[in-house]
C-alpha cells in the first residue's frame, strides 16, 4: 500500500515532504500565537484548496459557490452542538452527508440539464447565495444576528469537543492537511482518478471510450463537498461565531479557490504552495504597513486579487509547476 | 459469418435536412467495412448514430444481437464499440500511457492491470516508446495512432475509424493500414472505417458501402463497388479530375 | 423559520399599494436592464463573461456621488460624461488585458474578471471606506400621482433615462456601419476577419461600449440606492440573472428581463422580506438554467 503510495515519486522528493511535514509538526515550539495563527489559515486554505482541486483540477468542474458546504458543515456542527451538546466529531457524521447531499442535489440538476462551464459555476453561485439568504432567516441558527458557541475556559486541550488553545487547533488541521494530501494522492491514482482527468480533458471523448461521465463527474461534487464540510465543522469550533452573511459570502468562495489558482490547478501540492504564498505574503505585507501606521480595511484583499491577476496573466499554470521546472522535480501535472 | 452489426433503414434528419437516408447495411464479423462517399454524404453522421452521440429518427441498429440504436455514447462504447474522431482528440494533458490507461480501464478496475493491457496496445500501435510524452506534443500521425490505441484499449468487438488517414503521408498511412490488417488478422476485430485515401479502402476493405446525398447508392466487395457508374460519377470521377 | 413580514396578515392589502410597488419595481427594473444590456452586448459579442460589470458600475456610481458631493451636479446630467469615462476604461481594459485571453480557456478569462473585480472592489473600500453614500437630488423626495398610483420622481427619470439610452445604444447596432460590423463579429468571427474587419478593434469598442452602458446604468442607479463598494458583486449577480432569464445574446432580452427581475424583486419585498428578493432572483436563474438556458428571447443554444 505504502509502495503504491509512493510509486513514482523520487527519493529527493520524499525527503523534501518528510522534512516539511516534520518542519510543520514541530513549528509550534518555535513560533508565538500570532504567527501560529497565521499557519492554522494556511493550513485551512491548503485543506479546503484541495477539497476544491478534486473537482477544478482533476474533473474540471469549476465551483464559485464552495462556502456553501464550509457553511453547511459549519452550522450542521454548530447546531449539534448548541442544542443538542453534540461533539464535532460526532457532528462531523452529519455534516459531511449532508454537504454530499447537496453537491449531489446540485450536481444531479446541472448534469441532468446539461448546465455547464460558465453557467454551471454561475449555477453553484446560486446555490450559496440561496443559502446565504436563507440562513439568514434561519432562526434555529440564529438567522441574520448569527450564531455563537459556548466559549469556556478549559484548563486542557478538549480535542473531542473542540475547546482549546490554538496548538490543538494547529495539530489538527495539520493532520487533517496532511490526510487530505494522502487522500488526494490515492484518488488521483486510482480509476476513478483516471476518468476524472479524462472528463477534465475532453468528455466528449471521454464519453466515446466508455466513461459514464454523469456519474463520476457526481463523485467529484460529493467528494469534494464532503471533504469541505470538515472544514465547515473546524471553522465554526475555531470561530465560535456564524453570521450567513459571511460563512456562505461569494467572497468567502473566491478566497477559497485562490490557494489552488495560484499554486497550481490540478497538482498535489499546488494548494499547499499557494496557501503558504499568499497568506504569507499577505501578512508580511499588512505588518509591513503596520510598521508605517497603515491598516486600512480591504488592503489584504486587494493584494489578493493583484495576485491572482498576476498568476492568471502570467503564470496560469500556477507558481508550484514553475517552482517545480526550478528545482529539477517531475511531479507530473496530470 | 454472422453480421456483428446490422443497420437497418436508419435515418436521421437535421430540420428538414435529410442526413442519412434509410441506410442499411450489414457487417459481418471479422470483417473490414468501408464507408465511403463525397463531402456531405452523411458518412461522419451514420457513424454517429452508431456510436450513440446521436438518435436515428428511424430504422434499428442491432449490434450482436442486440439493439443499440438511442444509447448513450459510454453504454455503447461499453457494449463493444470503440471509435475515434474525425478531428483527431486525444487527452492532450495526459501522456500517450495514461490516454491508452483511461481505455484500458474501462473493463478493469486496477489501474496495474489496465496499465499492463495499455502497454500491450500501445506496442502494437507503435506508441511504446512515446508513452511517458504528453499527447499534445505528439505529431497528427502519432496522435491519430493513439486515438486508435485508446479505442483500441477498450476491448472493442467493432471499432470505427472516422477518416483516420486524413493528412497522413502515403508511409504513414500505410502503417496504418498495416497495423489494421495485422490487427483484424491476428484478433479478428471488425472495423467499420470512413475513409477518403482509396488506397488505404481498397488495402484494407473486404467491403465498401458508398453513400450520396445520405442515400446509400453502392454495396458490394471493393472491385465492383469501383466500376459502378453511379459511384464514379458521384465521387470517384469527381475526384479523379480534381 | 424567522423574518419578518413587510404587512401583517389579516385585511387584504390594497391594490394601489401593489400597484405603487410594482410600477417602482418595473422602473427600476429598467435600470437594471440597461445595465444587463451592457453585459449581455459584451458577452453576445466578445464572448467574455464580465465578471466585473457591477464592480464597474460601482465605480460610476461612486464618481456620480463624488462629482455631486463636490459640485452639486446630477447624475443625470452627468450621465454622458461618466459614461464616456466608463468607455474608454472598458475599451482600456479589453484591448490591454483581456484580447490576449480570448484564445484561451474560458475559465481563465473568468478568473482575470473575478481578479479585477477583487481589486475593484476592494480599492474602492480603501479609497472610500465601507459607509454606504448617496446621492440627494432636489426631487429625491418628489412624486407623482397618476390617479390612483403614486410614482417616485427618481426611479421615474432613472427610467426614461435608460429607455433613452438602451434606444440609442439599439439604434446604433441596427443602423450605423459600426454597429452593424460588430453584430458580424458577434455572428461570425471568422468571417468577418475574412471580409477585413478589425475585429481586436471592434472587441475593445463592443467592451467600452458596454461599459459605458453600466455606467449610465450606475449614474441612474445612484439615485434610486445607497451604494458601498460590496454592491458591486451583488450587481453583477443580478445582471448575470437578468441576462440569462432574458436570453444571452438579445437585447431587448436583456431589457425584458430586467423589468422583470425588477417587478418580482419589489414585489416579494412586499410580500415577504426585504432579504428574500435575492432568493427569488435566484431562484428565477435556477429554473432557467435548468429548463430554458437560452432564455426568454435567446437565440443561440446557449
Amino acid at each position: 500500500m505504502i509502495a503504491r503510495l509512493i510509486e513514482g515519486v523520487s527519493r529527493r522528493a520524499l525527503i523534501l515532504i518528510a522534512v516539511f511535514v516534520a518542519a510543520l509538526a514541530i513549528a509550534p515550539v518555535f513560533v508565538g500565537d500570532y504567527l501560529l495563527t497565521v499557519l492554522i489559515l494556511i493550513l485551512y486554505f491548503s485543506y479546503t484548496g484541495q477539497a476544491w482541486n478534486i473537482m477544478m483540477g482533476f474533473s474540471g468542474l469549476l465551483s464559485l459557490g464552495h462556502a456553501l458546504y464550509v457553511g453547511l458543515g459549519a452550522y450542521t456542527a454548530a447546531a449539534l452542538y448548541v442544542h443538542f451538546g453534540i461533539g464535532p466529531w460526532i457532528g462531523l457524521l452529519a455534516a459531511v452527508p449532508l454537504a454530499m447531499a447537496c453537491g449531489a442535489f446540485m450536481a444531479f440538476l446541472a448534469f441532468r440539464f446539461r448546465v455547464a462551464g460558465v453557467y454551471f459555476a454561475i449555477l453553484t453561485i446560486a446555490f450559496a447565495e440561496f443559502a446565504r439568504i436563507g440562513f439568514d432567516h434561519f432562526g434555529w441558527v440564529g438567522g441574520s444576528g448569527g450564531f455563537f458557541l459556548p466559549v469556556a475556559q478549559y484548563a486542557q486541550n478538549d480535542l473531542w469537543r473542540l475547546r482549546g488553545a490554538p496548538v490543538m487547533f494547529y495539530y489538527v488541521m495539520l493532520a487533517a492537511t496532511v490526510l487530505a494530501f494522502l487522500c488526494c494522492r490515492i484518488l488521483l491514482k486510482s480509476r476513478m482518478g483516471y476518468f476524472w482527468l479524462a472528463i477534465r480533458e475532453d468528455e466528449q471523448a471521454a464519453r466515446a471510450a466508455g466513461i459514464d461521465t454523469f456519474r463520476y463527474k457526481m463523485y467529484a461534487v460529493m467528494i469534494s463537498a464532503g471533504m469541505t464540510a470538515f472544514a465547515g465543522v473546524f471553522y465554526a469550533f475555531f470561530y465560535n461565531n456564524l453570521f450567513p452573511e459571511q460563512a456562505f459570502n461569494i467572497l468567502r468562495s473566491i478566497e477559497l479557490i485562490l490557494a489552488p489558482m495560484v499554486g497550481g490547478l490540478g497538482t498535489l501540492f499546488g494548494p499547499i504552495i499557494g496557501a503558504f504564498l499568499l497568506e504569507g505574503l499577505a501578512e508580511g505585507l499588512r505588518n509591513l504597513l503596520e510598521y508605517f501606521g497603515i491598516d486600512i480595511p480591504g488592503t489584504k484583499q486587494l493584494f489578493f486579487g493583484a495576485v491572482l491577476l498576476l498568476v492568471v496573466v502570467a503564470l496560469p499554470e500556477g507558481v508550484w509547476p514553475w517552482l517545480m521546472r526550478r528545482l529539477g522535480f517531475v511531479e507530473r501535472k496530470p | 459469418m454472422s453480421a456483428l452489426l446490422k443497420v437497418e433503414n436508419v435515418s436521421k434528419r437535421f430540420r428538414g435536412l435529410v442526413a442519412v437516408d434509410r441506410v442499411s447495411f450489414e457487417v459481418p464479423e471479422g470483417a473490414i467495412f468501408a464507408v465511403i462517399g463525397p463531402n456531405g454524404a452523411g458518412k461522419t453522421t451514420l457513424f454517429n448514430t452508431i456510436a450513440g452521440e446521436l438518435a436515428p429518427d428511424g430504422g434499428s441498429i442491432v449490434f450482436s444481437g442486440e439493439r443499440i440504436d438511442g444509447l448513450s455514447p459510454d453504454r455503447v462504447c461499453r457494449r463493444g464499440i470503440g471509435r475515434t474522431f474525425q478531428l483527431v482528440r486525444p487527452f492532450p494533458a495526459l501522456s500517450v500511457e495514461d490516454n491508452a490507461i483511461v481505455g484500458a480501464l474501462l473493463h478493469r478496475h486496477h489501474v496495474v492491470d489496465a496499465r499492463a493491457h495499455a502497454h500491450e496496445v500501445l506496442r502494437r500501435l507503435d506508441l511504446y516508446d512515446k508513452r511517458a510524452q504528453p499527447a499534445s506534443a505528439l505529431t497528427l500521425p502519432d496522435r491519430k495512432r493513439l486515438e486508435v490505441a485508446r479505442a483500441l484499449a477498450t476491448d472493442p468487438k467493432l471499432l470505427l475509424l472516422d477518416e483516420v488517414m486524413a493528412g497522413l503521408r502515403p508511409t504513414e498511412t500505410d502503417r496504418i493500414v498495416s497495423i489494421l490488417r495485422e490487427l483484424n488478422r491476428e484478433t479478428g476485430l471488425t472495423i467499420l472505417l470512413i475513409e477518403h485515401v482509396m488506397r488505404a479502402v481498397m488495402a484494407l476493405a473486404s467491403r465498401i458501402l458508398v453513400l450520396h446525398h445520405g442515400a446509400a447508392i453502392a454495396e458490394g466487395a471493393p472491385e465492383a463497388v469501383v466500376r459502378e457508374p453511379a459511384v464514379i460519377d458521384s465521387y470517384l470521377g469527381a475526384e479523379a479530375v480534381a | 423559520m424567522g423574518g419578518r413580514r413587510v404587512l401583517p396578515k389579516g385585511p387584504s392589502v390594497p391594490v394601489e399599494t401593489y400597484l405603487n410597488v410594482a410600477t417602482g419595481g418595473i422602473l427600476t427594473g429598467l435600470v437594471y436592464g440597461l445595465m444587463a444590456l451592457g453585459l449581455s452586448v459584451i458577452f453576445g459579442v466578445v464572448r467574455v463573461v464580465n465578471f466585473a460589470h457591477g464592480e464597474m458600475m460601482t465605480i460610476a456610481m461612486y464618481i456620480a456621488v463624488v462629482l455631486f458631493a463636490a459640485f452639486g451636479l446630477d447624475p443625470l446630467i452627468m450621465l454622458v460624461p461618466i459614461a464616456a469615462l466608463m468607455f474608454a476604461l472598458g475599451y482600456l481594459l479589453q484591448r490591454g488585458v483581456i484580447n490576449s485571453f480570448i484564445t484561451r480557456p474560458e475559465y481563465t478569462q473568468f478568473l482575470l474578471l473575478i481578479a479585477v473585480a477583487i481589486i475593484v472592489v476592494n480599492g474602492l473600500l480603501i479609497v472610500f471606506g465601507p459607509d454606504a453614500r448617496n446621492v440627494q437630488t432636489s426631487y429625491a423626495f418628489d412624486s407623482f400621482q397618476i390617479g390612483k398610483l403614486i410614482v417616485d420622481a427618481n426611479k421615474l427619470y432613472a427610467a426614461l433615462a435608460a429607455i433613452v439610452v438602451a434606444g440609442t445604444l439599439l439604434g446604433f447596432f441596427r443602423f450605423t456601419r459600426i454597429g452593424t460590423a460588430i453584430r458580424a463579429c458577434a455572428d461570425n468571427y471568422t468571417g468577418a476577419q475574412v471580409v477585413g474587419l478589425d475585429v481586436n478593434q471592434l472587441y475593445a469598442l463592443t467592451f467600452g461600449l458596454g461599459s459605458a452602458c453600466v455606467g449610465a446604468a450606475g449614474s441612474m442607479l445612484v439615485l434610486i440606492i445607497d451604494v458601498t463598494p460590496q454592491v458591486g458583486p451583488v450587481y453583477t449577480l443580478l445582471a448575470f440573472v437578468i441576462v440569462i432569464t432574458g436570453g444571452l445574446g438579445s437585447m431587448p432580452g436583456a431589457l425584458l428581463g430586467g423589468v422583470l427581475i425588477g417587478l418580482t424583486e419589489a414585489l416579494a419585498g412586499l410580500l415577504f422580506s426585504p432579504s428574500a428578493k435575492s432568493m427569488f432572483a435566484f431562484g428565477i436563474l435556477v429554473l432557467v438554467l435548468l429548463f430554458r438556458p437560452q432564455g426568454i428571447m435567446g437565440k443561440r443554444g446557449a
